[in-house]
C-alpha cells in the first residue's frame, strides 16, 4: 500500500520544498511551466504530509544577474524560441507558493496547521480528485486563507472552491455550503463575499 | 461545520416539535429572540404561535410575538446582492440574510412534569433551542377536557385542543370583545355551553338579536342551533316578544312584562346616553321619584301639560324644559308593548326560580332587540332585582358556602352602553364587575367597542377574548394592565378576520391564539352531547327491546 502511494506521489509529483515556514511553502518545479494551477491543493512530505493551496506562481531567470530578453523576433511560432534555443529551459525556472492549510495526522486530516514545517527537498505533488474532495468535505480551513499575507486572496479562494466543486457528486450543493461557510467567516463585508460568489461559476 | 446542506437537522429536538431555530439574545422585559434555522421558511411563520424553548434544565413556553428579517452586513439594504443569481441568493440566505423571531416565554417548567407550569420569571440560555410546542406542550399547560375543563377551540395551525378552566372562569367577570361579524356570538355561544355543560353555574342571558336561544345564526353555516335546541330540559326561554316568537313558530318558556311601577330612576339614568338626556334631567327622575312616591313614572306621564305642568318644574326648581326634555323621552316607553299598567308580570321571581334550580335562562327581545333603549331598560331593570335578591341569599348564607346561591353569569352584548365611563359608577353593571365574586354574580360582557367601558371595570374581568379590533383605543382597552401587552398588540392585529381570537386571564395559564372549535354541523352538536330525536328514539327502542325483549314475540 505504502509503495502504491508512493508511486502515486511520483506518478504527480511536480517539485521539491525550496523554502518552508510555518505558513507556507515554496516549491521549486522540475518542469518550466508546470506549475499546478491557481487554487490547486498540492500535498508535500510523504509520511505526514502537509496539505497546501497554490497562491502564486512565477518563472523567472536562474541567475539574477542575467535578465531574460526577447529571442523570437525571427520566429515564427512561440515554440520555435524554445527549439532554436534550446538552453532556455535550463536558464529559466517556475517556483509556486502553497499556503499551508491542513496536515494529515496518522490517517486522520486535519484542516489546520501542522506542527513542524515541511522540509527542504520535500516532494510536491498535486492531490487527485478523490483527495481534493476528501479534504474539500469540510472548510474549517477557510480562515487561514482569509488570513494569509497573499496578494488575489479571494481568486484563490474561488479557484479552489471551483476546482474543489468538480470533484463532488453535486457541485452546487458543494459551493452553497461553501458559500456558506464564506458568508460567515466575511460577515459584514457584503461586497467582498458577492465578488467571491460571482467567480464560483 | 460539515457540508452537506443538512447539519442543522442533525440536532437532535425534543420529542415531535418543529424546530424553529436557537435562542441568540433576549431579555426578560423585551422576549427571546432566536434565529431561525436555514431550512425553516419565515412565511411559515405566524405570531400568535405557542413556542416551546428548552433550556438547560428547564423548558420554557411561550407566544411568538415578533418576526424580523435582519442581516450582518447593513450595506445589504442600500445596495443588495445580485439575486438573479441562484447561488448567491441560496448563499445568502439564512447567513448575511437571515430571520429571527422574539418570543415572549410565559411559563417554565421544570424537569418535575409533575408540578404546573410557573410563570416564568427567567428566560432560556444562549443557544437553547426552540421549537413549535407539541400536542403534550398543550395538554400540560392548559389542561385535558375534564369535570373543570372545557374545549374551546385549537391553537394556531395545531390539532391539539384548548381547554378553558370553566370553574375559574365563572369565579371572576370575563369579556368578549371583537370588532362586528369576528365571532364574538359564536364564541360567547361555545362559552355560554361551557358554563352549562359543567354545571357549576346558572346563565342569565340578555339575548338582544335572538342568537343564543332557539337558534343563531354563523356566518357561512347558515342556522345553527341555539342553547334550547341542544340542552332543551336545562334552558328556559323567557321573551319579550311573544308575537316574534310564534311568528318563528317558537313558544317561549315565560313572556316577560314590565309594569310603569317597576321602572326606577337609575332605569332612566343608564338611558342618559342613549336618549340624549343631560344630567340634569337624569338627576329629576329621582326627584320626581321622591315627589310622586310609586307610581311616580305614570303619574308623571300623565300630567297635563300648561300651568300645571309649568308648577312642576316650578315646585322640583328644574327648568321647564328640562321637564319636558324628560317627558318626551319617557313617552317612548308607551311605545314599547311589553310595557303594562301598575306591576308587570313576575318575571324576576319565574326567572330567579330557574337560575336556583339550575336551568339557564334566555331573555329574547325579539322586534325590540332592535330598540336599544328597551335593551338597557329591561336588562337592567331585571338584573338589579335579581342581583338584589342575590345580595340578600349572599347575606343569609354569611360564610357558610353550602347556602349561598349558585353562581350566576349574566350576558349582556353592547356592554359599553351599560358600562361607560360616566355611567359605570352608578349602575348595576358596573357594581357587579367591580364586586366580582363576592355575591356569585358575575358578567359576561360582550362588546365591539371595549373603549367605551370603563376602566376600572375593564381592569377587573378576569378572562378576555379578543377577536379582531381594528381601532387602537379599543385594542388597548382590552390589553391595559395585561403584562407584555404590547408584544401581544402585535398578535392581536394580526389576527384573522373571523374564528381567531388571543385567549388571556384567568381561566388560562398563559394568553394564546385559538382558532375557534367547530360549531354548527352535526359532529359538533353530537360532540356537545346532543342526540337527533330519530337518533334518539332509535336509541329508546333498542333499550326496550333489550328490557322487554323485542316486540312481536
Amino acid at each position: 500500500m505504502a509503495s502504491n502511494t508512493q508511486r502515486e506521489q511520483s506518478d504527480c509529483r511536480v517539485g521539491e520544498v525550496i523554502e518552508a515556514s510555518t505558513s507556507e511553502f515554496t516549491t521549486q518545479c522540475y518542469r518550466l511551466y508546470d506549475a499546478p494551477a491557481l487554487g490547486s491543493l498540492v500535498r508535500c512530505g510523504e509520511r505526514t504530509p502537509t496539505y497546501g493551496i497554490v497562491c502564486e506562481a512565477t518563472t523567472q531567470s536562474l541567475d539574477p544577474a542575467r535578465h531574460t530578453i526577447p529571442r523570437g523576433v525571427n520566429e515564427a511560432t512561440e515554440d520555435g524560441i524554445f527549439s532554436s534555443n534550446p538552453q532556455i529551459e535550463r536558464l529559466l525556472y517556475t517556483r509556486f507558493r502553497a499556503i499551508i492549510v491542513g496536515h494529515h495526522d496518522g490517517s486522520v486530516a486535519r484542516r489546520y496547521l501542522p506542527p513542524t514545517v515541511p522540509r527542504i527537498y520535500a516532494f510536491v505533488g498535486e492531490c487527485d480528485a478523490a483527495e481534493m474532495r476528501d479534504f474539500s468535505n469540510s472548510l474549517e480551513f477557510v480562515p487561514l486563507l482569509l488570513a494569509a499575507p497573499i496578494s488575489a486572496q479571494d481568486d484563490v479562494i474561488a479557484a479552489f472552491l471551483r476546482q474543489a466543486s468538480a470533484t463532488h457528486p453535486d457541485a452546487h450543493d458543494f459551493l452553497v455550503a461553501a458559500g456558506k461557510t464564506l458568508a460567515t467567516a466575511l460577515a459584514g463585508q457584503l461586497p467582498r463575499l458577492s465578488g467571491i460568489l460571482g467567480r464560483l461559476q | 461545520m460539515t457540508l452537506n446542506g443538512t447539519d442543522g437537522m442533525r440536532l437532535d429536538y425534543a420529542g415531535e416539535r418543529k424546530p424553529l431555530g436557537i435562542v441568540v439574545a433576549g431579555s426578560i422585559s423585551d422576549g427571546v429572540k432566536a434565529r431561525l434555522d436555514d431550512g425553516v421558511s419565515i412565511e411559515d411563520i405566524k405570531v400568535g404561535t405557542f413556542v416551546s424553548i428548552q433550556g438547560q434544565r428547564s423548558r420554557f413556553l411561550g407566544v411568538l410575538t415578533e418576526i424580523e428579517l435582519a442581516s450582518t452586513d447593513e450595506s445589504i439594504t442600500s445596495a443588495p446582492p445580485d439575486m438573479s443569481n441562484t447561488l448567491i441568493t441560496q448563499v445568502m440566505s439564512g447567513t448575511m440574510a437571515y430571520s429571527t423571531i422574539t418570543v415572549e416565554p410565559m411559563l417554565i417548567i421544570g424537569f418535575d412534569t409533575l408540578n404546573a407550569p410557573q410563570p416564568a420569571k427567567t428566560i432560556p440560555p444562549h443557544f437553547s433551542r426552540a421549537s413549535v410546542a407539541s400536542e403534550e406542550d398543550i395538554q400540560m399547560v392548559f389542561g385535558n377536557e375534564d369535570a373543570g375543563r372545557f374545549y374551546i377551540g385549537n391553537p394556531m395551525d395545531m390539532e391539539a385542543r384548548l381547554c378553558l378552566n370553566i370553574d375559574e372562569l365563572v369565579k371572576r367577570s370575563n369579556g368578549v370583545f371583537g370588532k362586528s361579524g369576528t365571532g364574538k356570538t359564536f364564541l360567547t355561544r361555545l362559552l355560554l355551553i361551557g358554563i352549562l355543560q359543567h354545571g357549576i353555574a346558572s346563565n342569565l342571558i340578555f339575548d338582544m338579536h335572538g342568537e343564543y336561544g332557539w337558534r343563531g345564526s354563523s356566518e357561512g353555516v347558515g342556522q345553527v342551533k341555539g342553547l334550547k335546541q341542544l340542552f332543551s330540559s336545562r334552558v328556559a326561554v323567557f321573551t319579550l316578544d311573544p308575537k316574534s316568537a310564534r311568528r318563528r313558530g317558537l313558544s317561549p318558556d315565560y313572556e316577560v312584562s314590565v309594569g310603569y311601577d317597576d321602572i326606577e330612576p337609575e332605569d332612566i339614568e343608564i338611558l342618559k346616553d342613549t336618549w340624549g338626556l343631560s344630567d340634569i334631567a337624569a338627576d329629576t327622575a329621582y326627584s320626581l321619584q321622591r315627589k310622586l312616591g310609586k307610581g311616580w313614572l305614570r303619574q308623571f306621564l300623565e300630567y297635563a301639560g300648561g300651568e300645571e305642568f309649568s308648577e312642576l318644574a316650578r315646585e322640583m326648581n328644574v327648568p321647564h324644559s328640562t321637564l319636558s326634555a324628560l317627558r318626551n323621552r319617557l313617552n317612548r316607553l308607551k311605545r314599547l308593548q311589553f310595557i303594562t299598567e301598575g306591576k308587570g308580570s313576575n318575571s324576576v321571581h319565574e326567572i330567579l326560580t330557574c337560575l336556583t334550580r339550575g336551568i339557564h335562562v334566555v331573555l329574547e327581545f325579539g322586534r325590540y332587540g332592535n330598540d336599544i333603549g328597551a335593551y338597557l331598560l329591561v336588562a337592567n331593570l331585571l338584573t338589579r332585582r335579581i342581583h338584589e335578591r342575590y345580595v340578600n341569599l349572599s347575606e343569609q348564607a354569611s360564610g357558610d358556602d353550602a347556602q349561598k346561591p349558585r353562581p350566576l353569569v349574566i350576558t349582556i352584548e353592547e356592554a359599553h352602553k351599560f358600562l361607560s365611563p360616566t355611567i359605570a359608577r352608578n349602575t348595576i353593571f358596573g357594581n357587579i364587575a367591580r364586586e366580582m365574586r363576592k355575591y356569585n354574580v358575575t358578567l359576561l360582557v360582550v362588546d365591539q367597542r371595549p373603549s367605551g367601558i370603563d376602566d376600572e371595570v375593564m381592569s377587573q374581568l378576569g378572562t378576555k377574548i379578543a377577536c379582531l379590533l381594528d381601532n387602537e383605543k379599543d385594542t388597548d382597552a382590552v390589553l391595559s394592565g395585561v403584562s407584555g401587552s404590547r408584544k401581544l398588540r402585535t398578535v392581536m392585529s394580526r389576527l384573522e378576520s373571523n374564528r381567531q381570537a388571543l385567549v388571556f386571564g384567568h381561566a388560562l395559564p398563559m394568553p394564546v391564539v385559538i382558532r375557534t372549535r367547530e360549531y354548527g354541523s352535526p359532529e359538533s352538536y353530537r360532540e356537545l352531547g346532543f342526540v337527533e330525536a330519530a337518533e334518539l328514539k332509535a336509541q329508546v327502542e333498542r333499550e326496550t327491546d333489550i328490557l322487554f325483549g323485542p316486540s312481536g314475540c
